[in-house]
C-alpha cells in the first residue's frame, strides 16, 4: 500500500508539470505584444515596460518558466494586476464559497443519484428506469445557466422560498449557509445526477446478473439486502470513479453557477479576471482547479482498496 | 439501402435528433427570409417590448411600419426573434466545425500514439496534462489569451476536446492492431501508413462518429457558456448565449428573454445527444458511452 501510494503520487508529478507548462504558455499566445494588450489603451510606455518585466516577457521562455515554477513551489503565484494583491491570498479569500458549493452539490448528487440508479437497475425497463434515462439525456442537454434561471424564476421570484442571489458563510449559521446555497447546488447537481445515476444504473444492473446475487436470493435474503450489500457494494468502484472524473464537469459548472447566483467564489473571480485580462489570476485559478482535480482522482484511486477488498496494491 | 443504414434510420432517437437538426439548419440558412430584420439593428423607441405585441417599428431602411414582435425586444430595442434565428448559425457552425477539427486532429494523434510506442509515451503524457484542466476553464483561458472572434472561439473550444478523441482512437487502434487481418497485412509487407489508412481507420469510423456527436453537443454548450459569461462573441453577432447574457439584466421583469434562446439551445443539444445515443445503439452496441468523458 505504501509503495503504491508513493508511486501513484509520483505519477501525478509529470501531469502537474505539463499543466504548469500549458498554463504558463497561455500568456505567450496573446497575439501582438502581450504586455501592450494587457496594459490596455490608457497605458503609458512605462506601464507597458513594467508589465513586460513583471510577466518576464523580456526573458526567454524557459528562463522565465524556471523562475515562475520556483515561485509555484513556494506557493507564490504572482501579483494580480487588477486587484493589486497576491494571487495566492486572493484565491484563499474566494475559495470558501466555491468549496461550500461543490461540497453541497456532491452530497445532494450522491443522495439522489445512487438510490435512483440502484432502483432503476433493480426494475430494469420499468417506469422509473425509463424516466431516469429520459431525465439523464435531458440533464446532459440543458445548459447549467438555463437550469439556474429556471430555479431562480420558480423558487425565488414566483414563490419566495430562497434568496435569488448572494452567499452567507458557514460562520453566519448553518441554516443561512444552506438557504443561500441550496438553489445553486441543486442547479449544479442536475448534470452530475444525470451522469452518476446513469453509471450507477449500469454497474448495479451488471452486478445483478452475477451468480452471487442469485445465491443471495436463493438463500432467502430480503431484496433490500441483496441490492445494497451485494449489488451496490460490488458496483462501488465504477461509481466512485465517475464521481471523481465528474469533478471536472463540476468545476466547469461552478464557474457558471457562481455567476448566475452572484456567489463571490473562484468562479466569479475567474470571469472578472478574464474580463480584466488579469493573467496571473487566470493562471492561478486554473492551476488551483487542476491540482484539485488531480488530487481528488488520486484519492479516488486510493479508495478502491477500501471499496473492493480484492484490489491490493 | 444496406441493412445497416436501414437499422439506423429506424431508430427513434436518430429520427428525432436528425429531424430537429435538419429543421434548425434550414432555419439558420433561411434566417434572412423568415420575416427577420437585421439582428444587430436597434429601434430605441421599442426597447423591452413584450412577445407578441404589434408596434410601429423603424427598420434598418428607416421606414416605419407595423411589426409584430414574436419574441419581443431586448433592452437595446433589438428584435429577439431575429436574434434567436440568426443565433442558430453560430451554434450549429461552432458545433460542426469543432467536432470536425477535434476529430481530425484527435484521430491523427490517436493513430500515431496507438501505432508508435515512442510517440505514445510523450503524446499521451501531454494529453493527460491537457485533460487535467477542466474543459470550460481551458476554453475560457484560451479565449482570454487569443481574444474573442469566431475563429478563436472555435480553436478554444476544440483544444480541450482533442485529448478525448485521441484517447478513444488510440484505444481503438490498440485493439484493432491485435486482429488477425492486421497481422496478415504486416506479414505481406504492407507499409504502416497503408495499414493505418486502409485497415485501422475504416474500422474505427463508427465509434468516432458517435464520439463526434458528443463533441458537437459539448462544443455548442461551451460556446453558449462563453457567450453567456460575456467572454464569447461580441453582441453584434447574435448567439443564443449572448442573447441570454443580455437577458440577465432584465430577468425579473422580462424572464421570457431568457426562455426563447434557452429553449432553442436545449432543443439543439438534446437533438445532437439523441442522435449520438441512437447511432451508438444501432452502429456499435459494444461501444461504451459517456461515463468517462468531459
Amino acid at each position: 500500500m505504501g509503495a503504491f501510494l508513493a508511486k501513484r503520487i509520483l505519477a501525478t508529478i509529470p501531469v502537474m508539470l505539463i499543466v504548469a507548462i500549458i498554463v504558463f504558455a497561455l500568456i505567450r499566445l496573446v497575439p501582438g505584444d502581450p504586455a501592450a494588450v494587457i496594459a490596455g489603451n490608457m497605458a503609458t510606455n512605462e506601464d507597458i515596460a513594467r508589465i513586460r518585466t513583471e510577466l518576464g516577457l523580456d526573458r526567454g521562455f524557459f528562463a522565465q518558466f524556471a523562475i515562475w515554477a520556483k515561485g509555484l513551489v513556494t506557493g507564490d503565484l504572482g501579483q494580480s494586476f487588477f486587484f493589486k494583491k497576491d494571487v495566492t491570498a486572493l484565491i484563499a479569500e474566494r475559495v470558501g464559497p466555491t468549496l461550500s458549493l461543490a461540497f453541497l452539490t456532491i452530497v445532494i448528487t450522491v443522495l439522489i443519484a445512487v438510490p435512483l440508479g440502484t432502483l432503476a437497475a433493480w426494475r430494469h425497463g420499468g417506469w422509473l428506469d425509463r424516466a431516469l434515462m429520459g431525465f439523464s439525456v435531458l440533464g446532459f442537454s440543458i445548459p447549467v445557466f438555463v437550469i439556474g434561471y429556471l430555479f431562480a424564476y420558480f423558487f425565488a421570484l414566483r414563490i419566495d422560498w430562497f434568496p435569488v442571489q448572494g452567499y452567507k458563510p458557514l460562520s453566519a449559521g448553518i441554516g443561512e449557509w444552506i438557504r443561500h446555497l441550496l438553489l445553486p447546488a441543486l442547479t449544479l447537481s442536475i448534470v452530475y445526477v444525470a451522469l452518476i445515476a446513469r453509471v450507477t444504473r449500469a454497474s448495479v444492473a451488471e452486478a445483478l446478473t452475477e451468480d452471487y446475487v442469485r445465491t443471495a436470493r436463493a438463500k432467502g435474503l430480503p431484496e433490500s439486502r441483496v441490492l445494497i450489500k451485494h449489488a451496490l457494494a460490488n458496483a462501488a468502484v465504477p461509481i466512485v470513479t465517475v464521481i471523481g472524473i465528474g469533478v471536472a464537469l463540476l468545476i466547469g459548472g461552478v464557474v457558471v453557477t457562481e455567476s448566475v447566483f452572484s456567489i463571490p467564489g473562484l468562479g466569479t473571480l475567474t470571469v472578472d479576471a478574464v474580463l480584466a485580462r488579469d493573467f496571473p489570476v487566470i493562471q492561478g485559478v486554473i492551476l488551483f482547479f487542476s491540482v484539485l482535480y488531480v488530487l481528488i482522482n488520486l484519492l479516488v484511486d486510493v479508495s478502491y482498496v477500501f471499496l473492493d477488498p480484492r484490489i491490493r496494491y | 439501402m444496406s441493412p445497416n443504414v436501414r437499422r439506423v434510420l429506424k431508430n427513434g432517437a436518430v429520427r428525432f435528433g436528425s429531424t430537429v437538426l435538419i429543421v434548425l439548419t434550414v432555419i439558420a440558412l433561411l434566417a434572412p427570409w423568415l420575416g427577420t430584420t437585421d439582428p444587430a439593428w436597434l429601434d430605441a423607441v421599442n426597447m423591452n417590448q413584450k412577445p407578441g405585441v404589434t408596434v410601429d417599428w423603424t427598420g434598418p431602411d428607416n421606414q416605419t411600419a407595423p411589426r409584430t414582435l414574436l419574441m419581443g425586444t431586448d433592452s437595446f430595442g433589438r428584435d429577439i426573434y431575429s436574434r434567436v434565428l440568426y443565433g442558430a448559425r453560430v451554434s450549429l457552425l461552432v458545433g460542426v466545425i469543432v467536432s470536425v477539427v477535434a476529430l481530425a486532429i484527435g484521430t491523427l494523434f490517436g493513430l500515431l500514439a496507438g501505432y508508435f510506442r515512442r510517440v505514445d509515451a510523450v503524446l499521451m503524457r501531454f494529453m493527460d496534462g491537457l485533460m487535467s484542466i477542466p474543459a470550460i476553464l481551458l476554453a475560457i483561458a484560451l479565449v482570454a489569451a487569443l481574444g474573442a472572434s469566431l475563429t478563436t472561439v472555435i480553436v478554444a473550444i476544440a483544444i480541450p476536446e482533442i485529448p478525448r478523441v485521441t484517447r478513444l482512437v488510440r484505444s481503438l487502434v490498440l485493439s484493432i492492431r491485435e486482429e488477425p487481418y492486421i497481422e496478415a497485412a504486416i506479414s505481406v509487407g504492407t507499409p504502416v501508413w497503408k495499414i493505418l489508412l486502409r485497415h485501422v481507420l475504416p474500422n474505427s469510423i463508427a465509434p468516432m462518429v458517435v464520439q463526434g456527436t458528443y463533441v458537437c453537443a459539448s462544443a455548442i454548450l461551451i460556446e453558449a457558456i462563453l457567450s453567456f459569461l460575456g467572454l464569447g462573441l461580441p453582441s453584434e453577432i447574435p448567439t443564443w448565449g449572448n442573447i441570454m447574457a443580455e437577458a440577465r439584466v432584465v430577468f425579473s421583469s422580462a424572464p421570457y428573454n431568457m426562455w426563447f434562446p434557452g429553449i432553442f439551445l436545449t432543443l439543439t443539444v438534446l437533438a445532437v445527444n439523441l442522435l449520438g445515443d441512437g447511432l451508438r445503439d444501432t452502429l456499435d452496441p459494444k461501444f461504451n458511452k459517456r461515463g468517462a468523458q468531459r
